[in-house]
């Protein structure tokens, strides 16, 4: 089996050690191989010393998964392989620092008690007694073939030559590993030495020494033979096409630029933040150029260069309250938070409905509830995000899979807003915020930009000389009322939590408050009537089903891989993912599942999403996978899953447990 | 030629709910005097509101008006002064609402020296649900919907106000409407964020610091025998505060300790007026220009984002590459 999972690779070690960008060097390696890449990070909330580590798996076909098994583990210090030892596929290579060999169980602090005694049970002895060379013993019996590597002697020769101080260079010992495994997959050298450049940008000094550093590794890997005792290897293949390589942080802020977000808030969360880092890194924002001559021509105000705000505010109620502010004022405005940030912002999101604000933000679940497990995956989010808010007020939530769908969702989130004036929550989960994955294109016209219907000055003026007045909250056959930007000439409005009339005056007369909650929500039933069911959701049909496999958000990359897999076999799977959460899709679902035999697959524990769909449509899964324990689905456990509803030997509820 | 507005131009034809003799009514009538005083376009104007019952000034003035949630004022108007940085935006905020639920906000406001104006009403309890005890009430003193005398010492909000960086910091007294009216004019002229607490008496929940108290009942000025007001106007004892770039550290110490003092000052003699302007620091508008050269002239609420055809005009291509393999 373990051939059709292409090639896995693991490096772990203490945080703050270089694990990231140890990954990141050997990805791009990979990548200009000519390599589709996935890459998941696992790591505590924590900054040093903790186990963290980078999964990446690697194949000549495009993937989107992990599985928790490897073909390399590289690693420069003891826990790693503590942690991971029986995680080896057969014939797996083990690369470790050879000086490390008499550490014993008991002396490794940040392994947790329980996973301490359950290490000490499989061997049978006692943490004290337990060493590293024992583990190895042990995989090497399983076939595995443990690689020592010399990595104080490659530091040592470093220092002499270049003169830098040992302990200075202590921090390359990632290198080392990446070096190390990528001998021992044969990669041309030169391959490396270019993801090294790469990696480390314009950091002259960084690149010779990590440069020097590789060369060492590889020279000591040949020297030792190590490559040829292991049988994979990695030979360039040829590609023409464009590649790039993204995760779903990037994916959103890079879709929020695009979509013409220009003003952004945030608190710091994980594992949210890092979206609107990459946005103030990119705070200046260019404008195409053959648009900016057009423009220019038009309308000399408009240079050629547009600009993003980017505000880190007090709190998350702040952020969204100020996110709120700058819609009013016209802007596509933004936040960006997870569940713990999200629950702050609920007041916010609530005067939003209510004065139909359009605001986007982006909801990136991580292990609930409470602080729950800041830095691992869930997607227990999903009810919270529909119904967040006291009283009723409409709101859009949408969930992409993947690297791609965050890209275009994002757009069409701030479509959505501007277009039905409402909040709309575009959710994603740490698995798909974190993981990187190898993507063709982004095709940037691919989704329109659509504002909604908005009055200008001169329209208003027109208006006004025909004597009306600017209604923000008029009565409209479809719920939406024209939308003016504050500070527009020749009208003014009022808004207010408070229910209001139609110039936005609060008001308790029950007829208009009535009249005033139809025309917010039925908002929602016009753009569940406007949003063409592609949008809505997924549908991978399959000539002859065994099965339907029914899911939302980051488990699409697994399950897609997964249906390969089957395919393989001969086994065919239908695949349903609901991508509109709110209004939902009932007619489509029901229509798709009616006389089904389906499975809803989701990461959290009382499968919120088959929830919804027996709410809104009355029908039930016959099987449920779900998974809470903070680790993302991996393909290989939901091979197994699915493949046994597939046969009937499914329990009704499977409960999928791997991750480390 | 523009036709000049008129007072009534920035009134609305809304129903004033206030009690009868709120100090709320002469804050109202200052704002708008000084808005037209100023002649400033009505929808260039906006004001942001809190909760209670100084959040409904916006409902009273023609003008963008957006009254938010309880606490919230300050991050919403800082969101639309960032997003359009012509308008002219006023903050009208409670004790309760700036310095209680939004005292969050309130601090952080003073690290970014937005140019807007803040303006609080301070009755020291809360209006609107029946006179509890706000932040600004003094620790004993009990109004008259308490059970028991106030339990909490007072914020002096011209005090947090200097600590979190506001660089205009008046006071004014809701009954001296064209003082008020004034320092309103100087708070909305200044550049950066402005800070205007009014002493305002509550008629129906405050029955210490009632209108009465303020006109001076029962505070006999020993030499003529007469009845004084409980607050004097700082101007008139040559009192000034200027922090420049200019500003030695010993002069610096100086207006500060005065400031101080001028600060604490409270029962029979209650400073109002100007007490400190800060001309040191950039605003966040220039802070954000000098990051961001195209800021000013195409602010986020002005930029183009699509073409007529609805095609995004953003080029994302160099930002890809970045990522390209």
């Amino acid at each position: 089996m373990s051939k059709n999972f292409g090639y896995s690779w693991l490096i772990g070690g203490a945080q703050g050690t270089g694990i990231e960008r140890g990954a990141s060097i050997f990805i791009n390696s990979v990548a200009a191989a000519g390599y589709y890449v996935f890459g998941k990070r696992e790591y505590y909330s924590n900054i040093m010393g903790e186990h963290s580590y980078y999964y990446v798996r690697f194949d000549k076909k495009p993937i989107r998964s992990h599985v928790e098994r490897y073909n390399i583990l590289a690693a420069y210090d003891a826990e790693t392989i503590f942690r991971h030892s029986t995680e080896a596929l057969p014939e797996a290579a083990i690369i470790y620092n050879s000086l490390l060999k008499a550490v014993r169980l008991s002396e490794i602090p940040t392994i947790e008690k329980r996973l301490r005694n359950e290490i000490s049970k499989k061997f049978n002895l006692e943490p004290n007694k337990l060493n590293l060379s024992l583990i190895l013993e042990e995989a090497e019996k399983n076939g595995v073939k443990a690689f020592p590597v010399d990595y104080t002697e490659i530091l040592t020769t470093v220092s002499k030559k270049t003169g830098e101080s040992l302990s200075e260079l202590t921090i390359m010992n990632n290198i080392i590993a990446v070096a190390s495994s990528l001998a021992l997959l044969k990669l041309d050298f030169e391959v490396l030495v270019k993801a090294i450049s790469k990696t480390f940008g314009n950091r002259k000094r960084v690149i010779e020494l990590n440069t020097l550093v590789s060369e060492l590794a590889y020279n000591q890997v040949n020297s030792k033979g190590y490559s040829n005792e292991f049988n994979l290897s990695l030979p360039k293949l040829e590609n023409n096409s464009k590649r790039y390589i993204l995760n779903g942080n990037q994916a959103v802020a890079i879709g929020k630029l695009a979509a013409g977000c220009r003003f952004q808030t945030y608190y710091p969360i994980t594992p949210a933040t890092d979206e609107s880092n990459f946005l103030e890194a990119h705070e200046n924002i260019e404008i195409k150029e053959e648009i900016s001559n057009l423009i220019n021509e038009e309308k000399e105000f408009l240079k050629t260069e547009g600009s993003i705000v980017v505000m880190e505010t007090e709190d998350e109620i702040a952020a969204i309250t100020m996110a709120t502010g700058a819609a009013l004022a016209g802007a596509r405005a933004s936040t960006s938070t997870s569940g713990p940030g999200f629950s702050l912002m609920v007041e916010g999101l609530g005067w939003a409905g209510m004065n139909e604000v359009p605001v986007v933000i982006t909801l990136y679940q991580r292990g609930g509830p409470s602080t729950g497990m800041p830095t691992r995956n869930e997607q227990g989010d999903l009810r919270f995000a529909i119904h967040a808010g006291h009283g009723e007020f409409p709101r859009i939530v949408l969930a992409p899979g993947d690297v791609e769908e965050a890209f275009y969702d994002t757009i069409r989130a701030f479509n959505y807003a501007e277009r039905y004036q409402l909040p709309v929550i575009l959710m994603l989960d740490k698995f798909l915020a974190n993981s990187v994955k190898t993507i063709e294109k982004i095709e940037a016209n691919k989704v329109k930009i659509d504002r909604g219907t908005i009055l200008k000055e001169d329209e208003l003026l027109k208006l006004k000389q025909a004597g009306k007045e600017y209604k923000r909250f008029e009565f409209t056959e479809n719920g939406i009322s024209p939308r003016v930007f504050v500070g527009t000439n020749n009208a003014v409005f009022w808004n207010t939590g408070d229910e209001h009339d139609e110039l936005g005056h609060i008001t308790e007369d029950p007829i208009i408050r009535d009249k005033m909650m139809e025309k917010r929500m039925s908002k929602l039933l016009t753009a569940s009537k406007e949003i063409p069911m592609e949008e809505k959701l997924n549908y991978l049909p399959a000539t002859k089903p065994e099965i339907t496999i029914v899911s939302w958000g980051s488990n699409k990359g697994p399950i897609l891989d997964l249906i390969e897999l089957l395919k393989d076999e001969g086994i065919e799977v239908d695949y349903i993912q609901v991508r509109i959460l709110n209004p939902f899709p009932a007619n489509e679902l029901r229509g798709l599942l009616e006389g089904k035999r389906w499975v809803d697959v989701e990461s959290n524990y009382s499968a919120q999403l088959a929830g919804l769909i027996r709410e809104n449509t009355g029908l039930k899964p016959n099987y449920y996978i779900v998974k809470y324990n903070g680790r993302p689905i991996s393909l290989d456990e939901l091979y197994i899953a699915v493949k046994r509803t597939i046969t009937s030997e499914a329990p009704t509820r499977q409960v999928l447990r791997s991750g480390a | 030629m523009e036709l000049k507005l008129k007072l009534t131009d920035y009134r609305t034809d809304v129903h004033n709910n206030w009690c009868p003799g709120c100090g709320d009514f002469g804050i109202l009538s200052s704002i708008q005097q000084a808005l037209f005083e100023m002649q400033l376009n009505p929808s260039k104007v906006a004001i942001i509101s809190g909760i209670g019952c100084s959040a409904k000034t916006p409902h009273y003035i023609n003008g963008y008006g957006i009254h938010t949630l309880h606490g919230r004022a300050i991050p919403y108007a800082t969101g639309l002064k960032l997003a359009n940085p012509e308008l002219e935006v006023i903050v009208t905020v409670g004790d309760g609402d700036g310095l209680g639920i939004g005292a969050g906000h309130f601090v952080h406001a003073g690290r970014r020296n937005v140019d807007f104006t803040v303006v609080l009403y301070n009755n020291e309890v809360y209006g609107l649900t029946k006179g509890q005890a706000a932040p600004t009430l003094n620790i004993g003193v009990k109004t008259k919907s308490l059970p028991k005398p106030n339990i909490n010492q007072a914020i002096n909000p011209i005090l947090l106000a200097f600590a979190a960086g506001y660089t205009f910091i008046a006071r004014g007294y809701a009954y001296e409407v064209k003082h008020l009216k004034e320092l309103i004019k100087q708070a909305i002229s200044h550049k950066g964020s402005a800070f205007v607490e009014v002493i305002q008496p509550c008629p129906t929940y405050n029955d210490i610091h009632t209108k009465e108290y303020w006109s001076g009942k029962g505070n006999i000025d020993p030499k003529t025998g007469k009845e004084v007001p409980r607050y004097y106007k700082l101007e008139e004892t040559g009192y000034e505060c200027i922090i420049t770039d200019e500003t030695t550290e010993e002069e610096y110490l100086n207006k500060i300790t005065n400031f101080i003092k001028k600060a604490y000052e409270s029962g029979n003699r209650v400073p109002i007026g100007v007490f400190y302007r800060d001309l040191r620091f950039a605003t966040y508008e220039e802070r954000l220009s000098s990051r961001m050269p195209t800021y000013k002239i195409s602010p986020p609420a002005k930029q183009e984002i699509a073409d007529k055809k609805g095609n995004l005009i953003t080029n994302i291509d160099k930002i890809l590459e970045e990522f390209a393999i």
